[in-house]
């Protein structure tokens, strides 16, 4: 077992060895080529390593003889050997706590105003909800070249008008933050539309007497509109805990889970153990962590429904 | 009364929906002006309208994409999809809506649980028993692959529609000599069909946009899908953001169409489901 662990790190070293050539080819030529080389149908070559004993040995080597083996809990230990492992679970920690707060609010608050403002309601509303159905592939690429690129996006524009700013997704200290700000702007409008649909059932009379008690927009929304949906916006706090741990697409477009590993989460790090490394057994291990948070938040949910039953 | 708001106060919530609606736009905006642009003239001044709309970024981005080919495919995954998930979901609704609470709690909880696994961890063990089985660059095993994944959703949408029809139609159309099949298709199905087309709608929107899947499934050139062409299109022409944005726009305006003819299906489906695109 030591040697299988001193294997899986020397493969470790390996892929923090390889990584800043896959940075450079994500920012320079797009990681198109870096996409078609992790193939697995490129073989193992990264892996050759026989004496690698966890379970996925024996699927990797296609027509081989091999079997898998029983692993125990060893591509556990494996993971939690691995410092990225943790500030990967760390980021979507705080990926999670980004989207239970601004969206939500930004949601809430912009159902309110839909509630409010009678005319142009299905304008605004289609409005929104436009970003929500544009494909995360180009919602990507279109922040990527046309907001964050110094030469041709707003930062760009920036830099022309006295500003020195670099492209926010090559800084370690805010690209994860970079990366949540195209989710974000992606995703409130979905709750926008599902908190406006929500205010629209609750009673006229418990707002026509707030009104009447000379309530102003902030007390409606804190002492009436707030309890009234406070259901709606559970569910959706549980969904965006689900969510926010299988959250993919975007950093795996802007970033690749970069500059060094800074914005990396869990869900790309597991595909990085499988297609670059072409470790499985890892990368379950990490998906199954991934499904741990998921499941607790289920939990919650399903209390939730229970609750609304009795 | 909520009408009778204070004047101040609709003036404060106009422009907050004013400036939250630039917000949603202003990115889309900067896409459509980019892609009649010259590169040098987005790097020049990159909130410029264009001088001379370059309509030459649609028809270089069309050929270097190979978007005649690669909407081909995405359109037909789309359509087995939708056509897949529309099949097995009714039916299944339709037996779910019968049972005993018990197990409908147990397949709820199942299903619910499925929503949470990640895709990466089946993905790896997939891709290898499709290619062993000769499926890499199957649409019809892509299909197979997202029907599965839209289920969980796409029957708990259906069932709601199906707990809608009082039992006293069913047992009717029995007595009228009906058998369950018949009951299913030609009484159901009519009285459920918005609800399928919600489910078309929303499954269709999701297969067209997902990437990670397709990427992996449909490997050679000619069976890509357009999102994984507007994808490796970033990294194989340098940055020609004009271009790119112009096939952004060709990529992204079936949905959009789709979505201003159908807004209230779009947004029925996604705000009764747990679906993030």
């Amino acid at each position: 077992m030591a040697k299988c662990r001193k294997s899986l790190r020397a493969d470790l070293d390996g892929r923090k060895g390889r990584r800043p050539v896959a940075l450079a080819d994500q920012t320079l030529r797009g990681s198109a080529d870096a996409f078609s080389r992790s193939r697995p149908s490129d073989q193992c070559r990264h892996h050759s390593d026989s004496s690698f004993s966890h379970p996925s040995d024996g699927v990797l080597q296609l027509g081989g003889a091999s079997v898998p083996t029983f692993a125990g809990l060893d591509n556990f230990r494996a993971i939690f050997a691995d410092p990225v492992f943790f500030s990967a679970l760390l980021n979507n920690i705080k990926w999670t706590l980004i989207f239970l707060t601004i969206p939500i609010a930004m949601g809430f608050f912009a159902g309110t105003m839909l509630l409010v403002a009678r005319r142009g309601r299905t304008f605004f509303q289609a409005v929104y909800f436009l970003p929500v159905i544009i494909a995360t592939v180009v919602v990507a690429r279109v922040w990527q070249g046309m907001i964050y690129n110094p030469e041709s996006g707003l930062v760009g524009w920036l830099n022309l008008h006295g500003f020195s700013l670099a492209d926010p997704l090559t800084n370690v200290s805010i690209a994860l933050y970079a990366v949540a700000s195209v989710d974000l702007w992606h995703w409130w409008g979905f709750l926008a539309v599902v908190f406006f649909a929500a205010l629209r059932q609750v009673d006229t009379a418990q707002i026509d007497a707030a009104m009447m008690d000379g309530a102003n927009l902030f007390q409606l929304m804190r002492h009436i509109l707030l309890p009234a949906i406070r259901p709606t916006i559970t569910l959706m706090m549980i969904m965006t805990v689900i969510w926010s741990f299988l959250a993919f697409d975007f950093v795996y477009v802007l970033t690749q889970g970069g500059p060094a590993y800074a914005s990396e989460v869990l869900s790309t790090l597991s595909y990085r153990y499988a297609f670059f490394n072409y470790t499985i057994g890892p990368a379950a291990a990490i998906a199954l962590v991934i499904s741990f948070f998921g499941l607790i938040a289920t939990v919650f949910y399903v209390r939730l429904q229970q609750g609304e039953g009795d | 009364l909520i009408n009778q708001i204070g004047a101040r106060t609709l003036v404060f919530s106009y422009a907050v929906l004013a400036i939250m609606a630039a917000v949603a736009l202003f990115p889309l905006a900067l896409m459509v002006i980019s892609a009649l642009k010259t590169s040098a003239e987005i790097v020049a001044n990159p909130l410029s309208l264009p001088h001379v709309p370059q309509w030459v970024n649609f028809s270089r981005a069309w050929t270097d994409a190979q978007l005649g080919r690669s909407l081909l495919n995405s359109g037909e995954v789309t359509g087995l999809t939708v056509l897949l998930i529309c099949t097995t979901s009714s039916m299944a609704a339709y037996a779910l809506v019968r049972q005993t609470t018990a197990a409908l709690k147990c397949i709820s909880a199942y299903f619910l649980a499925t929503t949470t696994l990640p895709i990466q961890l089946f993905l790896f063990p997939l891709y290898f028993g499709y290619a062993r089985l000769g499926l890499i660059d199957n649409v019809f095993a892509l299909s197979l692959v997202y029907a599965a994944i839209f289920s969980p959703f796409s029957i708990f949408l259906l069932r709601t529609y199906f707990l809608a029809i009082p039992r006293e139609i069913e047992e009717a159309a029995i007595m009228d000599g009906a058998n369950r099949w018949q009951v299913f298709t030609r009484v159901c199905l009519p009285i459920v069909s918005p609800g399928l087309l919600t489910v078309a709608v929303i499954s269709g929107l999701n297969t067209w946009n997902e990437f990670l899947i397709s990427s992996t499934f449909l490997q050679s050139h000619d069976a890509q899908t357009a999102i994984v062409r507007f994808y490796t299109l970033g990294g194989q022409y340098s940055s020609d953001w004009g271009e790119i944005m112009a096939a952004a726009i060709l990529i992204v305006a079936p949905t959009v169409v789709f979505f201003l003819v159908m807004q209230r299906r779009f947004i029925e489906g996604m705000a009764s489901g747990s679906v993030k695109g």
